[in-house]
């Protein structure tokens, strides 16, 4: 039997709200006792670890990435990732989704399956075998599904195992050729821009036709205001329309293009200030369910590029926690309502468990220095690539330590 | 309906009615919406007595010798077009048919036009098969004979959910308060439409099982249950009804492949086995075998009923050709 009892925690739960200074017991790899009765349940040979006030929360579930990473996804405090189909060979049959999902280094690996047969936009995808293979839900990763048809029956029939659908929401032939935010940066710059509306379009598409179908949507990424308040009213309509924002589009405008600089390609890409400050209230007030890494890794070779040739895309897993966590510092949004986009939300999402504080679950927890500034560097960064638009940002709250089912994997 | 030993047996309208009252007074058979329940009864009724004639083995009954049934085929079928050429054959008509690719509809005559045509030649009855909805309506406007719709679209198969009520009344007796399973691709299954009016007139309760994407909107509408689960819709079945599903709907647009449709639709005996034990397994062909039905369960003695069907299927018809050309037998005053 092992025991870690956690003493002078932050207990903070966002899927019940708890918030309060205590002690959490882990044993076994599963959370045996939350809170006054913690100290209790320990016996002496309990490893007892002071956190001295730190916060200790569910490890977070990142549903948005290309790429499993498990030092960086564990440095950045993620314990379950789930792979979008698109990651590498295309997972779109039931044995590929099995191949991927499992624990990789200590990390739970989760898989989407495509929701279209070659990631085409065609003809669907063998989603039923796929789902019950494990398969979390399904998406074409990062191309959207432009045809309404193929769309409405996708929803249709993920419906029928109640899976979530994730959409690349940019209109495919909006976009077509786009390769920053429309608008005057893009037209200085001479670089052909993908306009808003190619979000907000297919937004309100996929609003019309979750409402159609009785399934469940998630649009990846938002990053427009406009976008947002499609969302906003289809939620209040009662459509199952949920939506996911990345940490670059929190923190970053299109000004981070700068001059070419193809660390900051994205897709979508990055908007104006106005946008960004729609996401970070967006983020407060609820219309934002999830912040996901995207996490993307791509060589240098494929950056250094003329920006129109390089491909978009930014690693994200090991800086999530802290550039979500700019939202609080910066008062933004308050700190649960971040922790939840971060933790409990994804995991109702995508049908988990995991996510939460519970007497019984697996210990996947974090340890988080909430206060503790310190600066991107992306020579320090655990992953293969280091391609971030963030590097030398000072950010606040780190990770001291990542636990997966009770184990402590990360430690700094 | 109170069981009695002869299923047959119905409290017919007729019987209510002032001597003399038409059973069945349509001059078309062109859907079974629209049809009274007696009137539903009446068909089968005669259909039944047709059954036993058929199994004698001079099976000729020339009560409609010298009229003249033409079957017109705009969309193909083998089987169906066969069961009506028979059925009027063994009521002594004489049968003409004419195919979708011989007919003049490909040298680019309207529908109507061969109607016109058709009728010149003074049939009494036209059986009409075509691939678009409400076609076979159309063309009964434009002619004096009776019009029995042999399918149209995604519409009506009058005749295929009259052979499947007689062979589950000859199986269990009864159609009211039984449960039947309609599985597969309802969407685009005039047979399912039909069936559903059907077992509606006569106090059963169809449900529909078919993933998402083949179960049309509001389905609940038509007086049916809705699954997309199979194990559920299933549940305590008296009758499982397995509708064709074509190929062309396999590849991704409908359903991802044969392979999931097999997984999640497919009969199989563990499916069967979540309906009641007696429960019958009915098939208005052809099967894919291996794709909505196992080939077990398609041969399972006792339980599967297809080759049933099919006998029936004659039997319907013969029934439909009598009935519908009664009026007009009474008039020229032919096999009185």
């Amino acid at each position: 039997m092992t025991e870690t009892l956690f003493l002078n925690a932050r207990l903070i739960d966002p899927a019940s709200g708890r918030n309060e200074l205590g002690a959490l017991l882990v044993r076994d790899g599963r959370i045996e006792a939350i809170g006054d009765g913690a100290k209790a349940a320990a016996t002496s040979r309990a490893d007892r670890v002071d956190l001295a006030g730190h916060l200790l929360c569910p490890g977070l579930v990142d549903m948005m990435a290309f790429k499993a990473e498990p030092a960086a996804c564990l440095a950045g405090g993620i314990t379950t990732v789930a792979l979008m189909p698109d990651a590498g060979r295309p997972i779109d049959t039931d044995a590929a989704v099995e191949h991927v999902t499992g624990r990789r280094d200590g990390v739970r690996v989760l898989a989407y399956g495509a929701a279209t047969r070659g990631l085409a936009g065609q003809e669907m995808a063998e989603m039923g075998l796929m789902h019950a293979a494990g398969a979390v839900g399904f998406s074409d990763g990062r191309r959207a599904i432009g045809d309404a048809r193929v769309m409405r029956r996708v929803l249709s029939y993920a419906a029928r195992f109640d899976a979530l659908v994730v959409q690349h929401c940019e209109d495919p032939a909006l976009a077509n050729g786009g390769v920053m935010n429309e608008g005057a940066t893009a037209t200085r710059l001479g670089l052909a821009g993908i306009p808003a509306a190619a979000e907000t379009i297919l937004a309100e598409r996929e609003a019309r036709l979750t409402e159609l179908s009785g399934g469940r949507c998630h649009l990846g990424q938002v990053t427009a205001a406009e976008t947002l308040d499609v969302v906003r009213r289809a939620k209040a309509r009662g459509v199952r329309l949920t939506c996911g924002v990345s940490p670059h589009h929190l923190t970053l405008n299109e000004t981070a293009v700068g001059d070419y600089r193809t660390f900051a390609k994205l897709s979508p890409p990055l908007r104006d200030e106005a946008d960004r400050a729609a996401c970070a209230a967006a983020v407060a007030d609820g219309t934002v369910d999830v912040i996901v890494s995207v996490h993307d890794p791509q060589d240098e070779e494929d950056k250094r590029l003329p920006f129109s040739e390089a491909a978009p895309g930014a690693v994200g897993a090991e800086a999530l926690l802290a550039l979500a966590l700019a939202l609080y510092h910066k008062g933004e949004a308050d700190l649960v309502t971040v922790l939840r986009c971060l933790t409990s939300r994804p995991a109702e999402l995508l049908g988990l468990a995991a996510g939460r504080l519970v007497e019984g679950a697996p210990a996947d927890l974090v340890v988080i220095d909430l206060d503790a500034p310190w600066r991107i560097d992306k020579t320090a960064l655990k992953g293969v690539t280091k391609n971030t638009p963030h590097d030398g940002l000072p950010v606040q709250g780190r990770v001291r330590r990542t636990l997966v089912a009770g184990e402590t994997l990360y430690q700094a | 309906m109170t069981e009695t030993a002869d299923p047959f047996v119905f409290p017919a309208r007729a019987m209510i009615d002032a001597p003399g009252g038409d059973p069945f007074p349509h001059k078309h058979l062109l859907g079974i919406a629209g049809l009274k329940p007696e009137e539903i009864r009446f068909l089968l009724q005669t259909a039944n007595s047709y059954v036993e004639h058929n199994r004698q083995a001079l099976k000729h009954k020339p009560t409609l010798a010298g009229l003249t049934q033409i079957n017109l085929f705009f969309e193909n079928s083998t089987r169906t077009m066969m069961s009506f050429d028979i059925a009027g054959k063994r009521l002594g008509m004489d049968t003409v048919s004419m195919t979708g690719e011989a007919s003049s509809v490909r040298k680019g005559e309207t529908l109507l036009d061969t109607a016109q045509t058709l009728n010149a030649m003074r049939p009494d009855v036209l059986v009409v098969r075509h691939r678009q909805s409400g076609a076979v309506a159309l063309l009964a406007q434009k002619v004096d004979g009776a019009v029995i719709n042999a399918g149209d679209g995604w519409h009506e198969h009058p005749t295929q959910a009259l052979l499947d009520a007689l062979t589950i009344l000859r199986h269990k007796g009864r159609i009211e308060g039984l449960e039947v399973a309609i599985c597969g691709d309802v969407a685009h299954s005039r047979v399912a439409r039909s069936n559903i009016y059907l077992l509606n007139a006569l106090g059963a309760y169809p449900r529909l099982v078919a993933p998402p994407t083949l179960m049309p909107a509001h389905a609940e509408r038509l007086g049916a249950s809705v699954h997309t689960d199979m194990a559920e819709g299933l549940d305590g079945a008296d009758v499982v009804m397995m509708l064709r599903l074509q190929r062309e709907r396999m590849d991704g647009a409908f359903v991802p492949s044969e392979r999931e449709y097999f997984t999640f639709y497919g009969l199989t005996e563990d499916k069967l086995a979540l309906a009641k034990p007696d429960a019958l397994v009915m098939h208005p062909g052809p099967m894919n075998r291996g794709v909505e039905i196992a080939t077990a369960v398609a041969d399972l003695p006792g339980r599967s009923v297809v080759e049933a069907q099919v006998e029936m299927g004659v039997a319907v018809r013969m029934a439909c050709l009598d009935v519908l050309t009664r009026h007009a037998r009474a008039a020229k005053g032919a096999g009185q």
